[in-house]
């Protein structure tokens, strides 16, 4: 317990101290500045639609990977935990030599806004997939040939009997791509170029600041994206706790 | 009792293999689904992992032989090396503990406690990097005067690195442990107690084996994820060259020096031992949850 503290709840205290020390006027005057506001729009908004392809690509990876047999579906079994162990640094680098400047594709996104994107979406990759995956192992399929043999549609199958059996488990890993997105760093340095107000994204004001010797303006932003965090995971357990409810 | 125990202690027998004859319904619509997710997968992770793989072999062996031979790099390997087995071992040891503590007892603000070791992990590392550089700091901090006084640096130089790599790295242990902890129960040990063995020789011989590859696993993931921490490592390491420079940021300063085949061959090395992880994982896996 004084281990813990010591290590993350005393240092995460001093961020939101130092923020507060200023008085609200300077915190709202930080936040609120062109440039720093510019970098959140960009972050939360580009989270935001991370988040949405992941809603939609998460299950359906899940979905092939539970119920469809084929060669090679233990190799990308083993791609999709790539992002989460690969280096971020390395992640940004990876991306850059598909999409940058010499890219075998023709693609040159380097230093623009959907570079930040890429970078969000290779990064938050695994989060839904892994959540979504055991829930439909344990599915049965009895409930679904159940609901055909009475006459509905795939499509009805699918909406009324299996999304809804998933939707926590969607939720849950929804929420940890935005908080993951919105906290991302390492991958975007190389990729992104970092230019205000159009690639700029919040942790990389928050480091500028810190190497500008502005502690205050950097824990004011830090203390916005503690905020996000905490309400995703106060999010994440309420999804829980509902979830065993219900079991 | 006796049947407890010889019942717990016996291989638990394992289940009728559930007959997989699924019948397969092979509509087009498996096929696109299919092709979507391969193709979804092959252009945002394997085509461009693979790139770095080709760009650091563009010209034979001789970019990791450069790399080798420059000393910094080899500093800053053997940093990293070293930290992250500071951190898995203190992380180890303490998830543990924590994961103990959080499953076996009940105490006022344990749910508060569970959700805040989530924290970790969705906290921007830039974050985790200023707020240790607040509190350790060496000039202004809370506690950093006090330990710099005492002659003892935090912030930029390697005890913060090791703090920093921790902290990021610090729910994955726990986040594994839990739910072995949970399934496996206090029968055993509770039979072992009343044949009379210490609180020592239960840990060591009835609660460290079934939750050994619980542990493996967090260890392997820890590895992973303590070898690559980047943002949080810049903030506090100070990045002094042959000192405090870790492989990743090793990695941003070759290419931003326009260092692209040092950049590429030191990338590699680091995917490779985080590809090497997973591997090992996904072989561990399918034992240890059969």
């Amino acid at each position: 317990m004084i281990w813990f503290s010591a290590l993350v709840l005393i240092p995460l205290m001093a961020v939101v101290v130092t923020a507060i020390d200023g008085g609200w006027d300077v915190f709202w005057s930080t936040i609120t500045s062109g440039q720093t506001s510019a970098a959140i729009k960009l972050t939360v908004f580009t989270a935001l639609g991370v988040t949405v392809v992941n809603v939609v690509m998460g299950p359906l990876i899940a979905w092939v990977l539970v119920r469809d047999r084929f060669w090679g579906k233990s190799a990308l079994e083993v791609l999709i935990d790539i992002p989460f162990a690969l280096p971020t640094i390395v992640a940004g680098l990876v991306l850059l030599s598909l999409y940058g400047p010499d890219s075998p594709l023709g693609i040159d996104i380097a230093n623009q806004r959907p570079a930040v994107f890429l970078a969000f979406l290779f990064v938050t990759l695994p989060f839904v997939v892994r959540m979504v995956q055991p829930v439909l192992e344990e599915l049965e399929l009895d409930v679904e040939e159940a609901a055909a043999s009475l006459g509905a549609s795939r499509f009805t199958t699918f909406r009324r009997i299996i999304l809804p059996s998933l939707a926590p488990a969607i939720a849950a890993g929804a929420a940890l791509s935005f908080a993951r997105g919105v906290s991302e760093y390492g991958s975007l340095v190389l990729l992104s170029g970092n230019l205000p107000f159009k690639t700029e994204v919040t942790s990389v004001r928050i480091l500028s600041s810190i190497e500008n010797d502005n502690v205050a303006a950097a824990a004011a932003v830090a203390t916005v994206l503690l905020v996000i965090s905490l309400t995703v995971i106060v999010l994440l357990d309420v999804i829980q706790r509902r979830v065993a409810a219900r079991g | 009792m006796a049947d407890t125990l010889t019942r717990e202690i016996d291989e638990p027998v394992a289940p009728a293999a559930p007959a997989l004859v699924r019948r397969e319904r092979r509509t087009p619509m498996t096929y696109v689904l299919r092709l979507v997710a391969a193709a979804y997968l092959f252009f945002l992770v394997a085509w461009p992992v693979s790139l770095v793989a080709t760009n650091t072999f563009d010209d034979g062996l001789g970019s990791i032989r450069a790399l080798l031979e420059d000393p910094d790099v080899v500093v800053a390997l053997q940093l990293s090396a070293y930290v992250a087995f500071f951190s898995v071992v203190i992380n180890t040891v303490f998830g543990v503990g924590m994961s103990l503590l959080l499953v076996r007892y009940e105490f006022p603000g344990k749910r508060v406690l569970n959700a805040l070791l989530d924290l970790p992990l969705s906290v921007s590392p830039i974050v985790v990097g200023l707020s240790l550089v607040l509190v350790y700091g060496g000039r202004e901090g809370w506690l950093g005067p006090t330990f710099a006084s005492w002659g003892f640096d935090v912030i930029f130089s390697a005890p913060g690195i090791i703090m920093a790599t921790t902290f990021v790295a610090l729910p994955l242990m726990i986040r594994e442990l839990v739910p072995v902890l949970e399934e496996i129960g206090i029968e055993q040990e509770q039979a072992a107690e009343s044949l009379g063995a210490s609180a020592a020789q239960r840990f060591w011989r009835i609660t460290l084996p079934s939750i050994k590859w619980g542990i493996v696993y967090g260890v392997v993931l820890t590895l992973a994820r303590s070898l690559g921490e980047f943002g949080a490592v810049k903030v506090v390491s100070g990045n002094v060259l042959g000192q405090t420079r870790t492989a990743t940021l090793v990695v941003e300063e070759k290419y931003l020096n326009f260092d692209q085949q040092g950049a590429y061959a030191t990338a590699f090395l680091l995917a490779m031992v985080s590809v090497a992880c997973i591997v090992v994982v996904a072989i561990i896996r399918p034992k240890n949850h059969a």
